[in-house]
This record gives structure tokens, C-alpha cells and sequence, in this order.
């Protein structure tokens, strides 16, 4: 059969493991060597550790690292701090998405699908820093949250969200709050994504079914379209759960001073020197994606990609 | 198909709550956007003031004499042409080579395309920092690049492999019936039907290098691209009013390719759609 690759090939017609072979050797060199090779490397280095006297990296393979990163009641505090917030931010992301995916599947004329498709492709592809930046002028004590409740008379009710331990925070841009905002903010598109591929593939005959049999928008809602949405709600978590495990700016633009695993990762390389536990801190996102996935992959996330 | 598109709307208006959710939300997306515009224009310049107490264009014309600035401006373009042209050739020649054959390690080889953006970019950013620290290459602009062009990769692949997936091989048959050669197939037949998947994909690779931070921070020496100015701003901002303008220029030159982009995609799914 004629392919693009014969077509292309005059002068290897009968050869087509060769041209194959030659497409392929740039891109996997690239990839292969310069990126796996570093990636390898680095990964690698949680396996040695860090001589606590010199502060020289021993190059000898140890556990010694791994058991120093699950062993201290700090670190184990950061990964326990960044895998609750990532849970937050996937499941607020979910409850805020939902809705504009199931009106973008369901309830619109095609014109207006592509209208709300650029419109949340826009913040997706936008300026990471500049989105960022946005909340940051939001979330400012002179801002417009503070302006808004101002108006409303109701800043007690303000100060109160700030004086709940925990979430709350001298103010709104250094809290756990404003820090669970602006990871929403950021990734929504990511779970809107998903959500709508999934429930377009919901045929309209199989509501039209639901309603047929008796039951109402309710029944046919939470038994017929929610758990077939679940696959893209899945898929669209994978995104904004191991993308908030990885961040390190927005917990060190609008966070408190306690740390989350990007910081740890970034100050252990960086002024302590300390690459071994840097490589270790790494590795923890890696695994827990690959444990996420593994089980998404299992609940069918990924027929709706 | 039984019933007519969009019979579902006539049986099942969108209820008061929902289209109240949606709104909520796509307000949610872009208000902040929005706001980002507003203040460009404020002439409050020590606090984030809300409402602006007045506004003023003389922060653009301010920007427009920094020259820091658009050197910076000029680094990060010059970064993202460059890296957007080398993940042109190489997203566009793994594409080639994957869309069809499949052959043993071939998923091993997609997840290796897709792993520099999956995984968080301080791990991409560190690894790269310490090869190149091990084998004695000094950070520059091309460091830079070899950072950027390996995550760009992706994005020009994944555009490029959709398109060749749904590009009939009846086309190129048809075009060896009608008497051309393998050249002029390529030429007028497979490279026009791949040309706006790859600028698609290079105007999306584009976007996504000017504005990378990450690996930017650890692949870089001493220059300074207009996102990582830009970070230096969010961390301790010493010139707010600059920083608005800024930040409004950024945003537009990433938002031409991006639209451009999603017209290309939605242009590509109209002609497919006559054609079925």
C-alpha cells in the first residue's frame, strides 16, 4: 500500500526501514540520549548521599537519602502538604469545570462551542507568569476581593476565613487559600478539557432513553451522564493533580512560608547543594503519577483523551 | 442517527443552575485577564490599588524607552524562533515515523515524546543543568534552546501525527493515478495537507517557549528572557506599573498564535466535516 513514506522515498522506494530509521534517529537521539540520559542521571543521584561532615555528594549506592527523606518528620510534612493541596485543587477544579463542560457538550449551537472552545483555550495557552501575576493583584490586601467584600459590609466575614488556622493567613496572597485559587485558576482548562470530550460522547439518544424510562433531569443526571463523565473527570485530574505536585512558583509567589515539594527540590539543588535529596524529593511526584495513572488506566481514563 | 442534531436542546433546556455555574466559571477564567488589562493603565504605581485611583497611558510610554526590557523581549524571541524551529523538525520527523508502522518499543518511544512535558519542568530544568554542568558546557542562549525545543517537540508531534492519522492514503493513490511522482506528491499533495498541522503546532510551540520559566531559570547563565524578568518582578516588585504594561505585552504576543492556532485547528475539522 502506498504511504507517505513511499510517496516521499523516491530514491529508497524498496527500502522503507531505512528512510523509517532516518526520520526516527534525529528525534530519538535528542530524546533518548540528551534528555533520558540527564534525566537518568539526575534521578540517579537519590541513590547516593550527601556526606554530612564535607558536604561533598558520595558517589556510593545507598538507601541512605531515600530513608533521610522518609525518616524526617519536615520532609514527610511537605509531601503529605503538597499531595493534600494537589487533592483540593483537583477536586475544586472538578466541582468549578464540570458545569461549563456539561453546558459546552449539551446545550450549545456549534458556533458557540468553538466561541467557548477559544475561550478556554485562551487562559490554558496564555502566560503562565502573567496569570500568576493577575492574582496577585487580586488577592492583595488593596485589591478587589478586598474591595468587594468592603462594599457588601462584609469584611468580618473576610477576617474570619483569614482566622481559621490552617487555610487562612495574614492575608489572602500569603494563605493556603489564595495558593488553592490561583492552582485552580490555573489549571481548570486542563479538567474542562476532558470533561467536555467525555460527555459529547454521551449519544443524546441514551438521555432521551433516561427520560423515556420515567426518571427525571435528577436520575438521568447523577445514574446516566455523571458516571459516564467519570473517565474525563479522571483524565482531567491526572492534569491538575501531578502539574500542582511539580509547581514550585506559585507556592513561592503566593504561599506561606512553609514548603511544598517543588520549593523543596528547587532550594536542595540550588543553595544547600544538597543534589541527592533533590533527586529524592523528585522521584516522589514521578511515583505517585505512575501509581495515579496506572489506576486511571484501569477506570478507562484514557478513551477519553 | 435517529433523532436531528441538537434535539436534545428542544427536550432539555440547560436549567437555571447549570448555565449559572457555566457563567460563573468562564467569568472565573477571564476576569482576572481582564484586570491584568485595567491596571496597565492605572497611576497608582506603589500599590495594587482596586479600583484604580486614576488612569494614564504614560507606563507604556515608559516601557517603551526601557531598553533592559526589550532586549529582553528580543532574547525570548530569538529563543522561541529558534526552538520553535527545531521542534518543527523534530516533532515532524517522529511523526512521520510513528503514525503507522508499529514496530517493538513503539509506546516506549511516544511516552519518551511526551515525558518532558508531563514530568514537572524543575525536573527537566535540573537534569538538563547537570549535564550540562558535567560536560562542561557553558549555560548561553543555545542551552536555552536545547531546553525549550526538547518540551516543544510535543505539541508540534501531537498536531502533526492527528493530521497524517486522518489524511486518506487514497489521496496520495489518487495523486500516483493522476500521473505525478513521488516528488510532486510530496510537494503538492502531502505537504499543503501537513502544512497547517505543523504551523499549528509550531505557533503553539511558539507560545509555550516564550513564556517557559521553569527550565528556562536552570538552563540559563546570566540572561535574562522576558518571563524570567518577569518572575524577578513577582517575586519582589520594585517597578508595578512596568510590570502591568509587561505583562499586557506578553499576554498579547502569546494570544495571536494561540487564536491563529485554534483557527487553523477549526478550519482543518470544517473541511474534513464537507468531505465525509
Amino acid at each position: 500500500m502506498n504511504n507517505f513514506l513511499d510517496s516521499f522515498s523516491n530514491f529508497a522506494f524498496r527500502n522503507k526501514n531505512f528512510i523509517f530509521l532516518s526520520f526516527l534517529i534525529i528525534p530519538l537521539l535528542w530524546l533518548g540520549v540528551v534528555y533520558l540520559g540527564s534525566l537518568l542521571i539526575f534521578l540517579g543521584h537519590s541513590f547516593f548521599h550527601l556526606d554530612g561532615f564535607t558536604g561533598q555528594i558520595v558517589y556510593e549506592f545507598s538507601f541512605k537519602t531515600l530513608l533521610e527523606l522518609f525518616s524526617s518528620p519536615a520532609n514527610i510534612d511537605i509531601l503529605i502538604r503538597t499531595v493534600v493541596l494537589a487533592a483540593c485543587v483537583t477536586i475544586g477544579s472538578a466541582i468549578i469545570g464540570f458545569p461549563i463542560a456539561y453546558y459546552m457538550a449539551k446545550f450549545t449551537s456549534p458556533k458557540v462551542k468553538i466561541f467557548l472552545f477559544i475561550a478556554i483555550m485562551l487562559p490554558l495557552w496564555s502566560s503562565y507568569l502573567v496569570r500568576v501575576y493577575s492574582w496577585k493583584l487580586i488577592l492583595a490586601k488593596e485589591g478587589i476581593i478586598n474591595w468587594f467584600f468592603e462594599k457588601l459590609n462584609l469584611e468580618w466575614l473576610l477576617d474570619s476565613i483569614l482566622s481559621t488556622p490552617v487555610i487562612g493567613g495574614p492575608s489572602l496572597s500569603i494563605s493556603y487559600i489564595g495558593m488553592f485559587l490561583v492552582f485552580t485558576y490555573i489549571w481548570l482548562p486542563f479538567m474542562i478539557l476532558p470533561i467536555q470530550a467525555s460527555l459529547e460522547r454521551v449519544p443524546n439518544s441514551l438521555i432521551n432513553a433516561s427520560h423515556d424510562l420515567g426518571a427525571n433531569k435528577r436520575q438521568t443526571f447523577y445514574k446516566v451522564i455523571l458516571p459516564l463523565a467519570l473517565p474525563g473527570v479522571i483524565a482531567g485530574s491526572i492534569f491538575t493533580f501531578s502539574l500542582t505536585l511539580g509547581d514550585y512558583i506559585i507556592p513561592y509567589i503566593i504561599g506561606t512560608s512553609k514548603f511544598f515539594i517543588g520549593q523543596a527540590v528547587y532550594t536542595h539543588q540550588g543553595t544547600a547543594g544538597n543534589i541527592p535529596l533533590a533527586a529524592a524529593f523528585s522521584l516522589v511526584p514521578i511515583l505517585v503519577m505512575v501509581i495515579y495513572i496506572y489506576c486511571a488506566k484501569r477506570m478507562g481514563a484514557f478513551d477519553a483523551l | 442517527m435517529l433523532f436531528k442534531k441538537g434535539s436534545i436542546n428542544k427536550l432539555n433546556q440547560a436549567g437555571l443552575g447549570l448555565r449559572f455555574g457555566a457563567i460563573a466559571g468562564l467569568l472565573f477564567l477571564h476576569i482576572p485577564l481582564l484586570l491584568i488589562i485595567l491596571y496597565a493603565f492605572t497611576t497608582e504605581d506603589k500599590s495594587y490599588q482596586f479600583p484604580p485611583p486614576g488612569y494614564t497611558l504614560k507606563w507604556f510610554e515608559v516601557v517603551l524607552n526601557r531598553q533592559d526590557i526589550w532586549n529582553a523581549v528580543g532574547l525570548s524571541m530569538r529563543i522561541a524562533i529558534i526552538s520553535t524551529f527545531v521542534a518543527i523538525i523534530l516533532g515532524t520527523l517522529a511523526a512521520g515515523a510513528l503514525y503507522k508502522k508499529s514496530f517493538f518499543g513503539k509506546s516506549s518511544i511516544t511516552i519518551l515524546i511526551i515525558l518532558p512535558i508531563a514530568l514537572p519542568g524543575i525536573i527537566t530544568g535540573i537534569s538538563l543543568r547537570s549535564t550540562f554542568g558535567v560536560m562542561g558546557i557553558p549555560f548561553s542562549t543555545w542551552t536555552i534552546i536545547i531546553g525549550h525545543a526538547t518540551f516543544c517537540m510535543v505539541v508540534v508531534y501531537n498536531n502533526v501525527v492527528a493530521r497524517l492519522r486522518r489524511t486518506s492514503p487514497n489521496l496520495i493513490q489518487a495523486s500516483m493515478d493522476l500521473g505525478a511522482n513521488n516528488l510532486q506528491t510530496f510537494f503538492y499533495v502531502i505537504l499543503p495537507n501537513m502544512g497547517t498541522a505543523i504551523l499549528a503546532g509550531g505557533m503553539l510551540a511558539f507560545a509555550l517557549s516564550f513564556d517557559e520559566v521553569i527550565v528556562t531559570t536552570f538552563t540559563a547563565g546570566q540572561q535574562t528572557t522576558l518571563p524570567i524578568w518577569m518572575f524577578s518582578e513577582l517575586i519582589r516588585p520594585r517597578q508595578r506599573p512596568i510590570t502591568n504594561v509587561v505583562a499586557v505585552f506578553i499576554m498579547f504576543i502569546t494570544f495571536i498564535p494561540i487564536v491563529f492556532a485554534s483557527y487553523m485547528a477549526s478550519k482543518t475539522s470544517e473541511s474534513e466535516g464537507s468531505t465525509k
